[in-house]
């Protein structure tokens, strides 16, 4: 997950289907996203690397869709449906989670734990 | 194809040669001759005489007709303009002793006329006098810081507020001299005490009215009211000036003032390319009529079929100049460049030869010592064929005289300007005013306007001044009138805050 300004990302996604919740009149999916590129990086405390001007997962409401999809605190989400989320706008980012005409939203999220599980396979091998 | 456009060139060329002396035009019989001159300078000026022989140096020497015309102008203008001048310098002088003499008649005259019949004048009147002796020294000075200056201009008409200021003072001195030759002369009145008081009460108003010359002449155009905008008709250099409340004529002085210093000098030899360019345009379709005057019909319509034919042909020749001028132009660029390289070069080089010698060595050694003349003179060959050559190539050639440049030269060294000061006066063309005196023609000036020149300016008065070989095109516009609003900030106001992570809920 390592952030360099203009360099290509790479990292281990996990793939994540929410299906959304009616609540009344709104369609919610259960969690709260913080950052994007209009925000303040600093201020992030799940980010690793301070200039990191992603989308973050910044709370996950107990036994929401989001929960039992699998999100968890402090994950970055890189896509939705297919839409990057690595350089976008905090409101661009809402956006495109709400859309009130999709039931589901599939993201491609990830996390520190992912890398870490990945390279001790690798070293196993 | 290119052979045939040369030809059109050099026919062009002895066609306008041929206003200044009267010379047939003989047949291109000799085209080599003419590809020749063409190749060798791209356009050739109406001087031809300089370009084709091998002269260095400008050639001050040969008269254009319009310097015939010029000198010419300038004998009959200095009569005129100096009988007017002297004329209204004696009128002044006049109205000036009566106005200044006319108090110190008043007092005078009692004691001539009935001495024995005066009161005898007690202190408080002689205190009178000493007022009326100040007073009139300070009008005395006053009348003179503003009247009796060297003028600066000439104007075609009066001036209108000093005649109408004259003619109120004369008014004013007539009225006191009616009232005290009827009232005081007349009945022979003792009381001397209110003689000298008319007398200060004379010298009083007219340190008014001299207040109200001030006003009137000085204080009401200072005040910015209209923008003009001065245009000059050759190359459309243009400027804008504020000016107050004027009347015409005064207002073309303060532009004229103003164009000696703002506008860059007029270089006729500048204009020659887009005139030889047109006179392409004209030169190239000539349409004869053969059949002759005969039946009209047949020959209007002749003459559309042929106008039509003209324009048809006009526009496909316009393909061509308008790439033959873009490359003529980044031609012309190139070689500007490259001459002005070089003769920065030059000069820098020649600097280095001469040295500024200290106070002590002027004593030590006397003798290779020059003067700042020349030291000019002695640095000045080396230079010489690249400036000339750059000159030459921005046609400013005329503008400067061997006699002007070795002064300029002499004048750097003397006041330690390094050689890109010497250069700046010749790579830039500056104002009018850098360049000698007979280039001012500071006499030839027309006001040509279809109000009167001393009406005021309007919003939208338009109005020329002519010279010799060009006009400026004068409009006027009223300067806005600004509402100016007022916003308060309380400074306590100014607060910031770091920009926080927003949290969104999906």
């Amino acid at each position: 997950m390592s952030f360099i300004p203009g360099q290509p990302v790479s990292a281990v996604v996990q793939r994540i289907e929410i299906h959304k919740l009616w609540d009344g009149d709104n369609l919610i999916l259960g969690f709260s996203i913080g950052g994007g590129i209009d925000q303040d990086p600093s201020q992030n405390p799940f980010s690793e690397d301070k200039a990191d001007k992603g989308i973050y997962v910044t709370r996950v409401s107990k036994g929401g869709p989001a929960e039992v999809a699998g999100l968890r605190l402090g994950d970055k989400i890189m896509q939705v449906n297919g839409w990057d989320m690595t350089m976008v706008t905090h409101d661009q980012a809402r956006k495109k989670l709400t859309k009130k005409n999709e039931d589901v939203v599939r993201l491609l999220v990830t996390r520190r734990s992912l890398e870490d599980a990945v390279r001790q396979s690798m070293m196993q091998h | 194809r290119e052979r045939s456009r040369d030809r059109h060139k050099s026919r062009s060329k002895e066609s306008s040669r041929s206003e200044k002396s009267v010379t047939i035009n003989a047949p291109p019989a000799e085209p080599l001759l003419g590809d020749q001159s063409v190749r060798g300078e791209e356009v050739q000026d109406d001087n031809w005489g300089e370009t084709t022989t091998a002269v260095t140096g400008t050639s001050e020497h040969s008269l254009s007709q319009e310097d015939i015309v010029r000198i010419s102008k300038d004998l009959d203008d200095s009569v005129g303009l100096d009988c007017k001048r002297y004329l209204n310098v004696a009128l002044s002088v006049i109205l000036g002793l009566v106005v200044f003499l006319t108090p110190l008649a008043f007092l005078i005259l009692p004691h001539l006329l009935w001495p024995d019949r005066l009161r005898a004048c007690g202190t408080a009147c002689e205190g009178l006098f000493i007022s009326v002796a100040f007073k009139l020294l300070i009008l005395l000075l006053a009348v003179w810081a503003l009247f009796f200056r060297p003028p600066r201009a000439g104007l075609p008409r009066i001036f209108v507020f000093r005649a109408l200021l004259a003619t109120l003072v004369l008014l004013f001195v007539l009225s006191y001299w009616l009232f005290y030759g009827v009232r005081i002369l007349d009945s022979q009145d003792e009381d001397y005490q209110g003689i000298v008081q008319y007398a200060v009460s004379l010298v009083d108003a007219l340190l008014f009215i001299h207040y109200l010359a001030i006003v009137l002449l000085e204080l009401r155009q200072l005040q910015p009211f209209f923008s003009l905008c001065v245009t000059r008709s050759t190359d459309g250099a243009t400027q804008h000036y504020n000016l107050g409340q004027l009347s015409i004529q005064r207002a073309a002085v303060v532009i004229l003032e103003n164009y000696y210093k703002d506008f860059p000098v007029h270089n006729p030899a500048l204009l020659t390319a887009s005139k030889s360019r047109a006179a392409k345009h004209l030169a190239g379709l000539k349409v004869y009529n053969v059949d002759g005057p005969g039946e009209n019909n047949a020959a209007a319509g002749i003459a559309q079929s042929q106008s039509r034919a003209m324009i048809a042909a006009a526009a496909r020749r316009r393909d061509s100049s308008h790439n033959e001028l873009y490359y003529e132009e980044a031609e012309h660029e190139r070689r500007v460049r490259k001459r002005r390289a070089r003769l920065v070069v030059a000069v820098e080089e020649a600097f280095t030869h001469i040295r500024r010698m200290q106070e002590e060595e002027q004593k030590k050694a006397p003798g290779d010592v020059m003067d700042p003349r020349e030291a000019a003179q002695a640095i000045f060959p080396s230079m010489a064929r690249a400036l000339q050559k750059y000159l030459r190539t921005t046609r400013q050639q005329h503008l400067h005289s061997m006699e002007s440049i070795q002064q300029h030269l002499a004048f750097s060294i003397t006041n330690n300007m390094t050689p890109k000061a010497f250069l700046e006066s010749y790579l830039t063309t500056g104002p009018t005013l850098q360049y000698g005196k007979d280039r001012w023609l500071a006499r030839q000036w027309t006001l040509i306007s279809e109000a009167s020149v001393t009406s005021g300016l309007k919003d939208g008065s338009v109005f020329l001044l002519k010279c010799i070989d060009f006009s400026l095109v004068v409009t006027t516009k009223k300067i806005p009138y600004i509402q100016l609003a007022e916003e308060f900030i309380d400074p306590k106001s100014h607060k910031f805050m770091l920009r926080l992570q927003s949290e969104t809920s999906v």
